[in-house]
């Protein structure tokens, strides 16, 4: 069961048990909706940016354990970020796990997904989150879907 | 692998469950270093020794077009299709193979009904009538006919349990209601409607009766004439034959009414610029070339079915079944949805805090194959208001021990993420 415990790592796992920044924003500059059609997760972020900063960020949804820590841990990485810096780490964390290199030494806790590679088929747990994210940030007000 | 707990449940006279496993090849495969438990028979089954043989068979000795040509391969080839479709006509017990339209499979075989039937027979006002557990197949092509033709959609929605109220059935039939689309059996819940009532009753106020059997099939005989239905469609590959085949049977008089589904060659008798004639049943609704080695594969599918027997099939898995949904509901924290008093063999469950994702990936890597998500039938997960669900769904090579597999993996997802 080694390779499992590769995908669930216990920072996954705690995360996914107690997910950060979970509730809505009362003040929200910006939010979008992102939905998985192959499992039916559906995923509600809210951004308040403030100066060109994301100030605050909080997510709403059920999810598996991948997809649920991936939006706890992300709204924990994009916090104090421009949109820009968070569209890189965004970048960033798609390339780790898609693509068989090493991560960027700057992901931090983020680099816990390079488990997820090898399950090609839970990649779209992973990026839900981000994919939401990208839309919040262009404003886009239909639901996103990672299909 | 049965006989370490076969004594658990009572198999039929002359049902040998490890005999019947050595007829299907990929059993014996590994799936991550683990020999290969495969529940996921709803979504598609394995393929025994004979399908895949006459598969290579065809191929290898007399490929060739079918209708088409005087030489010997093209004879072999259409007269070996022509056989298929008597096997498929008895096996459905139509009374002729006019009635039997090969089809990609059950979902080209609705939209087909939807298309021909549909446009020459619905108007603005009428009803299509669907149920609350259809597969998406049974919902999109009767919503995309009522969009063109300003008629209504309108469901009948399951109980607790999964099951269709007959008097919330019977009450939702008016002399608006043109057609009925209902699955045989549900592919989400397991749940087997009471076709041959159910067609009654649709009868009475006039609508003709579309039953989508593509759960059905593997696990029952089906009688078309007895059930009275006017459509039927199932697909090969879960009746352990190839994909990309499928059978739409339908009432001779209503075929011949309607017009043709797709334009082109094998469906035509004369062809000018001015004007095209038809050709008669079953080839009408057969436009260009057809699956032949699928038509073949299909044809051995049925005879290998039916060499096991649909009645001992059924009393097998009705046994499995019982034992199954006996040691999952022991499991904690777990809940079964669809519990029909008529059910076929698919358990469709939800474990407390733990995301059927999870619990698919996991048993994955135990070698377990279990299909997660909605199933394609959203509307189901909505009425239990879930998101997705873990299903194992059983067919007749599947053991008691498979079944133990099963509960010992999830009692292991359940301690991973306690």
């Amino acid at each position: 069961m080694s390779t499992l415990s590769d995908l669930y790592q216990e920072t996954i796992v705690d995360h996914s048990k107690r997910p950060r920044n979970r509730g809505t924003l009362a003040h929200a500059t910006h939010s979008a909706e992102g939905h998985n059609p192959l499992c039916g997760d559906r995923l509600t972020l809210q951004l308040e940016i403030d100066n060109g900063r994301v100030a605050n960020v909080a997510f709403q949804g059920q999810g598996c354990a991948i997809s649920t820590a991936s939006a706890s841990l992300m709204t924990d990485a994009v916090k104090g970020k421009t949109p820009e810096e968070a569209e890189q780490i965004f970048a960033k964390f798609h390339s780790l796990l898609t693509e068989d290199k090493l991560p960027a030494p700057d992901l931090g806790k983020l680099a816990v997904f390079s488990g997820v590679r090898e399950y090609p088929m839970r990649v779209k747990c992973a990026t839900l989150a981000w994919h939401t994210l990208h839309a919040a940030l262009q404003n886009e007000h239909k639901p996103v879907s990672t299909e | 692998m049965s006989s370490v707990r076969a004594e658990v449940i009572e198999a039929p006279a002359g049902f040998d469950v490890d005999r019947i496993r050595e007829d299907f090849p990929i059993l014996r495969e590994l799936v991550h270093g683990k020999p290969l438990v495969y529940l996921d028979n709803a979504a598609t089954t394995q393929k025994p020794q004979a399908v895949i043989d006459a598969l290579v068979d065809y191929y290898t000795h007399y490929n060739a077009n079918v209708h088409r040509a005087v030489h010997l391969l093209s004879t072999r080839a259409t007269e070996a299709c022509d056989r298929a479709r008597e096997k498929a006509r008895k096996f459905m017990h139509a009374r002729s193979t006019n009635e039997i339209i090969f089809v990609r499979g059950a979902t080209q075989g609705l939209n087909l009904v939807a298309q021909s039937f549909g446009r020459a027979n619905l108007k603005a006002g009428d009803e299509v009538l669907v149920s609350g557990l259809e597969h998406h197949s049974n919902i999109v092509p009767w919503q995309m006919l009522c969009l063109e033709k300003g008629a209504h959609l309108k469901v009948v929605h399951i109980d607790d349990s999964g099951v269709i109220p007959l008097a919330d059935f019977e009450a939702a039939l008016t002399e608006r209601t043109k057609v009925v689309a209902l699955a045989h059996v549900s592919n989400a819940l397991g749940t087997v409607n009471p076709i041959a009532y159910m067609t009654e009753l649709a009868h009475r106020v006039g609508a003709k009766v579309v039953v989508d059997g593509a759960q059905a099939v593997p696990h029952m005989p089906v009688d078309v004439r007895a059930l009275d239905v006017d459509f039927y469609a199932f697909s090969g590959h879960k009746l352990f034959g190839p994909t990309g085949i499928g059978v739409l049977y339908g009432k001779q008089a209503l075929l011949d009414a309607m017009p043709p589904f797709e334009g082109g060659g094998d469906m035509i008798r004369s062809v000018t610029f001015e004007k095209t004639e038809y050709n008669t049943l079953p080839y009408k609704f057969e436009a260009g070339t057809p699956d032949i080695a699928g038509i073949i594969g299909l044809g051995a599918a049925i005879d290998y079915v039916n060499q096991i027997g649909l009645d001992r099939i059924a009393a097998y898995e009705a046994e499995l079944l019982k034992y199954a949904t006996h040691v999952v509901q022991q499991l904690p924290g777990v809940r079964i949805l669809g519990q029909a008093p008529e059910k076929a063999s698919v358990i469709s469950f939800v474990l407390e805090d733990i995301h059927p994702h999870d619990i698919g990936t996991f048993l994955d890597q135990l070698g377990i194959a279990v299909r997660t998500g909605h199933h394609c039938a959203q509307p189901v997960m909505d009425r239990f208001q879930v998101a997705a669900t873990t299903r194992a769904s059983f067919a007749f090579y599947n053991t008691v021990a498979e079944v133990d597999a099963l509960v010992a993996g999830i009692r292991k997802v359940q301690e991973f993420f306690a």
